[in-house]
């Protein structure tokens, strides 16, 4: 088959990303704007003598006096010269900060995906097969008791049966895989679990549909007529066809990931991502809480943009609409 | 109506379940007793015929406080989703309606918005607001209207083509009136399918955020905030965080099937429109 690299499609949503990274870039900005007044205040810590020359002081030293636009613009250029701020009790860049705590949220998002899609296929061709209304009912229920179970419940209930069935058994903190490979996977077996139950629900379901949807084509009763096994029908004809849906769901669904970690990571102790920012919002250390927000984000449209031209190289048809 | 609840088990049992536990959170002053009131000497009681939910590490009453939970998550959420409705539906529709420059200025902005992880979003809005339940609202609001923009947007662009809407416009009604009586009208299944969907999942957003400390703050009662004090006394009464787990599953996977019963009752061809 003749691939064609569709370079307009590229192009296009190039620009779309852009776009959404310069908007992105702009509301994250504003955050530190919007908040309230005392923030200032706030920045110069319990034990200094509120005047308003020190405001005013500290006020200059982090740009607050320039028009906002210069302001943008001072703050965006750092960005890209990899300079996020500095984190206000610590001294420490925010970019240090960061990069300390963001491999447990990276493994953790990104073996619940490989988990919850991984599993998400099998389970669907099986579901596809199953007939009668009382699977039906079943399935459809069954889905939503996993959409709908609250993660971090799931995560805490887990920890608690298992401390009384397996006492030995460490689910709680976070080990470098490095140091410890299988005391690292130990420990995520709970935490992605919990996780990634409910992205399994919802591409389970997906992928269902979508084989019942393919099954129901002409190339299926072509490939049964012409003599094709029921397996090579199911696994090579229609689960190709079902798998195109399937990837762009995985790639909102990492959205859904990143913001469950940073709940999942207080359920389990995880010094993450989602331990920085709330741990920043608690202390009211903006400039930590505006970057920590800034990369999550872009990481995830990053991650989708990826996902669309993956899409388009599989379907051809979507870079000709 | 009528006939159509009857004719779909699934929904008439979805729409019990729904009233069933909207009705405890209306009646919660009557059946249940004070959620705040503390009785030290029965504290971290399992069930028992006075406490039929057992007690929390305050001696305060479990199922009053569910049941009390419920009002603020359901208050919380109703209120979110009703809001991001007026907006964010109002925005799809009126893009839908006007195309061009406004439609894509509009769409363009919904992107923006939509590339945030939505519980990421909310706690940046709360880091703003500050933590209590009125932020928790807002936020979840503002997270729900890029979603409640599109979602309504593919289906009035649809209308709008249609020929009763040209000939509404032929015979002169005005651009309100059309978007009013001609297009809102039609919208109503949809509206009332991913409201349902979205509340359910406002539920469990509006619990993930009292957990973490940044909704609602004590002594409210709220579901979220009760598993998270239920998982700090977890070995010694595992009660609170078992039954306010499953209040806050109850509810929220009562509106979700809800809302799937109602789009295979309402707009079969809905159903294989975006899942949330």
């Amino acid at each position: 088959m003749n691939r064609v690299i569709p370079i307009q499609f590229i192009g296009e949503r190039v620009l779309d990303l852009i776009f959404v990274l310069f908007g992105v870039s702009i509301i994250v900005f504003l955050m530190i704007r919007l908040i309230p007044g005392d923030a200032v205040a706030i920045m110069l810590g319990a034990n200094t003598e509120i005047t308003p020359e020190r405001i005013a002081n500290l006020e200059a030293r982090i740009g607050l006096d320039r028009p906002i636009i210069e302001q943008y613009f001072n703050w965006i250029s750092n960005v890209f010269r990899g300079d996020l701020g500095t984190s206000l009790w610590t001294g420490r860049s925010v970019v240090e900060e960061i990069s300390s705590n963001i491999w447990p949220t990276l493994e953790l998002t990104f073996l619940s995906i490989i988990v919850g899609s991984g599993l998400a296929i099998p389970i669907g061709c099986f579901m596809a097969q199953a007939k009668g209304n009382t699977a039906e009912v079943l399935i459809r229920i069954g889905a939503i008791v996993g959409l709908t179970i609250p993660s971090f419940w799931l995560g805490i209930e887990s920890i608690f049966i298992l401390s009384r069935w397996l006492p030995g058994f460490a689910s709680l903190g976070y080990v470098p895989f490095i140091q410890d490979p299988l005391g690292n996977l130990q420990r995520m077996i709970l935490p992605v679990f919990a996780l990634s139950l409910p992205m399994l629900a919802n591409l389970s379901r997906l992928v269902r549909s979508a084989m019942l949807d393919a099954l129901s084509q002409d190339y299926i009763r072509t490939a049964k007529s012409k003599g094709a096994s029921r397996q090579r029908v199911i696994y090579h004809h229609a689960l190709r066809n079902a798998l195109i849906p399937f990837v762009t769901s995985v790639g909102v669904a990492t959205g859904y990931l990143l913001g469950g970690a940073i709940v999942i990571e207080q359920v389990f102790a995880i010094p993450g991502l989602g331990q920085l920012v709330l741990g920043a919002i608690a202390e009211r250390n903006y400039p930590l809480v505006q970057a920590t927000i800034l990369v999550m984000t872009s990481t995830f449209v990053l991650i989708n943009f990826f996902v669309d031209i993956l899409y388009a190289l599989i379907d051809p048809r979507v870079s000709q609409k | 109506m009528k006939r159509l609840l009857l004719q779909d088990k699934l929904l008439s049992f979805a729409g019990l379940f729904v009233t069933l536990q909207v009705t405890l959170a209306i009646f919660a002053p009557i059946i249940a007793g004070d959620p705040i009131a503390q009785v030290i000497v029965s504290r971290m009681q399992g069930p028992s015929s006075t406490n039929i939910l057992g007690t929390d590490q305050l001696g305060r009453d479990v199922f009053a406080r569910i049941l009390f939970g419920y009002r603020t998550s359901l208050i919380t959420c109703g209120i979110a989703v009703l809001l991001a409705l007026l907006v964010g539906g109002s925005l799809g529709m009126l893009a839908a309606y006007y195309r061009g420059w406004f439609d894509r200025i509009v769409m363009r902005l919904m992107d923006v918005l939509f590339a945030f992880p939505i519980i990421l979003l909310a706690i940046g809005i709360i880091a703003i607001l500050g933590p209590n339940t009125f932020s928790a609202s807002i936020a979840i609001a503002i997270v729900y209207v890029p979603i409640f923009a599109r979602l309504l947007r593919g289906p009035s662009l649809v209308i709008c083509e249609s020929e009763y809407i040209l000939s509404a416009r032929a015979i002169g009604a005005s651009d309100t009136r059309i978007v009013f009586v001609h297009l809102l009208p039609n919208l109503t299944s949809v509206i009332l399918v991913q409201a349902s969907l979205l509340l359910s999942g406002a539920i469990l957003v509006e619990a993930s955020l009292s957990f973490l400390g940044l909704g609602s703050q004590p002594p409210i009662p709220s579901l979220g905030l009760m598993l998270s004090e239920g998982r700090n006394f977890l070995l010694l009464n595992p009660w609170p965080a078992i039954f306010s787990g499953f209040a806050i599953l109850f509810l929220s996977f009562g509106f979700n099937l809800l809302g799937d019963a109602l789009r295979d009752t309402l707009d079969p061809r809905l159903k294989n429109s975006k899942e949330n």
